[in-house]
């Protein structure tokens, strides 16, 4: 256990690219209700440019809400969002500004199942950056490459694995080029054996410098990638830190327990 | 080669990896097929062989009386009086061009003959899948074609004569009806369906209320008040044809039950496609059209046939405000005492059956050919 977070410190210090000094998201005291139900409580953050956040907790915590407050699939109702120097308001033209800079990857992948991978891939590119059929395609292929999954092209998503549909959806969110990705538990919802298939790309995406924020429990692709932890527990940010650090010496008596029932 | 039963305490390594076998006899062919689906234990045989008789005897009654015992030709009556005779063609074949326009100046029939062979040419093709041009297609169908069909119909332009659509009837007012009411009712009852699920409570409540008022009255309530009493409450001077009232009424009618179809669809597609879609960037409109309505309108292709067909249909309830639909025309025909024999009322009935019969059971085919096509094996 403690060899194995030695190893892992070793290799992302050699891997981890440079960190940017400019802010990439900033959340400043926010806090959201459904209805009287108070989700989340005063939630401040700065991510930096190329940063990578993993973000863990109970189910239940908020930590999904929060980061689909990032690209207004949940409204906030207190505090500020600034993402890219934009901030987040009731105005549709900086929602959609915001929607383009920032790639989403759902638990459930959220492909659309009457669309081939390649048109799922080419349609925000076509619809809402208003590129030509054409270069979209060359776009589609070149992430799809970069996926390891081009010859599904002409596929539905029906007619591929788990994983397979889950790299098309990361694929399909960097299309549009996105300055952020947000992923909502990319790997629940996959079968073990192919879970790998998944976090390996997302290595790739960390190591090529992409802004990340990962919800997620995969303990060995924090360790790998993340510039920070992030323990969340009834819709508050709990704990904090690097991961060798949080991973090692957990300050918080509900991030130990939280720890220990998932590091068996 | 097997290998030995696995006992308790045996450690088990596969040695070679199995290949598949043909299935067993039983499970192939049409022996195997009726022993699988006919003829499993005695109360499904005897289910079996029940059906059978049943669908043999109404076939043989049918078959008797339309063809075996039917008279094909003759002028009057005369022909078809008799204690044997069946079906009466001959009663058919003289009023066929009636049953076709109705009272559209005969003359003239080639109008309305010409606007049905265009709509075919277009339709045709427009149905295909594999046709090319379908934009350019869909466009003559959907723009020049009513204004096309409107001008040779009605008349009064480019010299030809003007036909009041009092005269008008037959099949020709059946498919005008239907054929309005069918492309009118779909883009309206999406907007419909789209409204009541809208955020705008004003939308929403329009929507509401639109769609309640038309499915909680009768479709004869609807074209008795648009004939009779709405020229009461326009302005002196105004008046609408009436056929355009009839049909505005069908289209209304039908759009509010293809709305609640629709909606059944919209209430089908998961969060996550709406999620999945706004994530990217899009926006309401592109959302709708391009992610959640194809989806929605797939799953409802019965629901929406369906509601075509009981459209189609309901076209003869058109007689109430005096108009001869196909029905009609087939039904004043009786009165004929020309014709007037034991079994002129069971042929004339059994002819309009097989001809609806045709374009509704035409429609369903359509749709499982349709639901088949667009079926890419996928769950959500």
């Amino acid at each position: 256990m403690a060899e194995s977070v030695v190893d892992a410190s070793e290799l992302s210090a050699a891997q981890k690219p440079q960190i940017s000094n400019e802010t990439a998201v900033e959340i400043i005291g926010m806090s959201k209700w459904y209805g009287d139900f108070n989700v989340l409580k005063d939630i401040n953050l700065k991510v930096k440019r190329g940063e990578r956040i993993v973000i863990c907790g109970p189910s239940g915590s908020g930590k999904s809400t929060m980061i689909r407050c990032i690209n207004r699939l949940e409204e906030h109702q207190k505090g500020q969002i600034i993402v890219e120097g934009t901030e987040l308001t009731n105005d549709l033209k900086k929602i959609d500004e915001i929607r383009r800079d920032v790639g989403m990857c759902f638990q459930h992948f959220n492909l659309f199942p009457h669309l081939t991978i390649l048109e799922n891939c080419t349609l925000a590119p076509m619809w809402v950056r208003k590129m030509p059929k054409r270069e979209a395609e060359e776009l589609a292929m070149h992430f799809l490459k970069r996926v390891r999954i081009p010859e599904q092209a002409k596929k539905y998503p029906g007619q591929l694995s788990g994983g397979q549909q889950q790299r098309v959806a990361i694929a399909r969110a960097l299309c549009m080029q996105p300055k952020i990705m947000l992923f909502d538990e990319p790997t629940s919802a996959l079968d073990p054996e192919m879970v790998k298939e998944v976090l390996d790309t997302m290595v790739g995406l960390a190591n090529d410098g992409m802004t990340m924020l990962c919800v997620t429990h995969e303990m060995g692709f924090a360790r790998q990638v993340a510039n920070r932890v992030i323990f969340m527990d009834a819709g508050q940010i709990i704990e904090m830190n690097e991961p060798n650090a949080f991973f090692a010496n957990p300050q918080h008596e509900r991030t130990k327990l939280f720890l220990s029932q998932i590091l068996h | 080669m097997s290998d030995v039963a696995i006992g308790h305490g045996q450690p088990f390594v596969r040695k070679e990896i199995l290949q598949p076998e043909p299935p067993p006899a039983s499970l192939v062919g049409f022996s195997g097929w009726a022993r699988q689906n006919l003829f499993v234990g005695p109360a499904n045989t005897l289910l079996s062989l029940f059906c059978l008789a049943l669908a043999t005897y109404v076939a043989w009654i049918m078959l008797d009386f339309l063809v075996l015992r039917a008279v094909w030709t003759g002028a009057n009556r005369e022909a078809c009086i008799g204690p044997e005779v069946g079906a009466c063609w001959p009663f058919i074949t003289t009023r066929f061009g009636q049953m076709l326009y109705g009272f559209y100046p005969a003359e003239e029939h080639w109008r309305p003959a010409t606007v049905f062979f265009v709509a075919v040419a277009l339709i045709a093709p427009l149905l295909t899948p594999s046709a090319p041009y379908k934009k350019a297609n869909a466009l003559l169908f959907f723009v020049a074609f009513p204004i096309f069909a409107f001008v040779m119909l009605s008349g009064g332009f480019f010299g030809l004569r003007p036909v009041e659509t009092r005269a008008w009837g037959g099949l020709l007012v059946t498919l005008v009806v239907a054929t309005t009411g069918i492309v009118a009712s779909l883009p309206l009852g999406v907007l419909l369906a789209l409204g009541r699920r809208s955020k705008l409570p004003v939308v929403r409540f329009f929507a509401i209320a639109f769609i309640e008022f038309w499915r909680g009255v009768p479709l004869i309530t609807v074209l008795f008040f648009a004939t009779y009493m709405l020229p009461l409450f326009l302005p002196s001077g105004w008046s609408i044809d009436g056929l355009l009232r009839a049909l505005v009424g069908v289209s209304l009618f039908s759009a509010a039950y293809m709305a609640e179809v629709v909606r059944g669809g919209l209430q089908a597609i998961p969060k996550g496609q709406y999620e999945g879609a706004m994530a990217m960037g899009l926006r309401y409109w592109p959302m709708m059209i391009l992610i959640v309505l194809p989806q929605a309108l797939k799953l409802v292709i019965p629901g929406i046939v369906n509601t075509f067909i009981g459209l189609f249909k309901d076209t003869t309830l058109v007689a109430i405000i005096s108009i001869f639909d196909f029905l009609g025309i087939i039904r004043s025909a009786f009165a004929d005492p020309n014709w007037a024999t034991p079994g002129t009322v069971y042929t004339g009935f059994a002819f309009a059956g097989i001809v609806y019969f045709i374009f509704c059971y035409g429609m369903s085919r359509y749709s499982r050919f349709v639901e088949e096509r667009l079926d890419v094996g996928h769950k959500h």
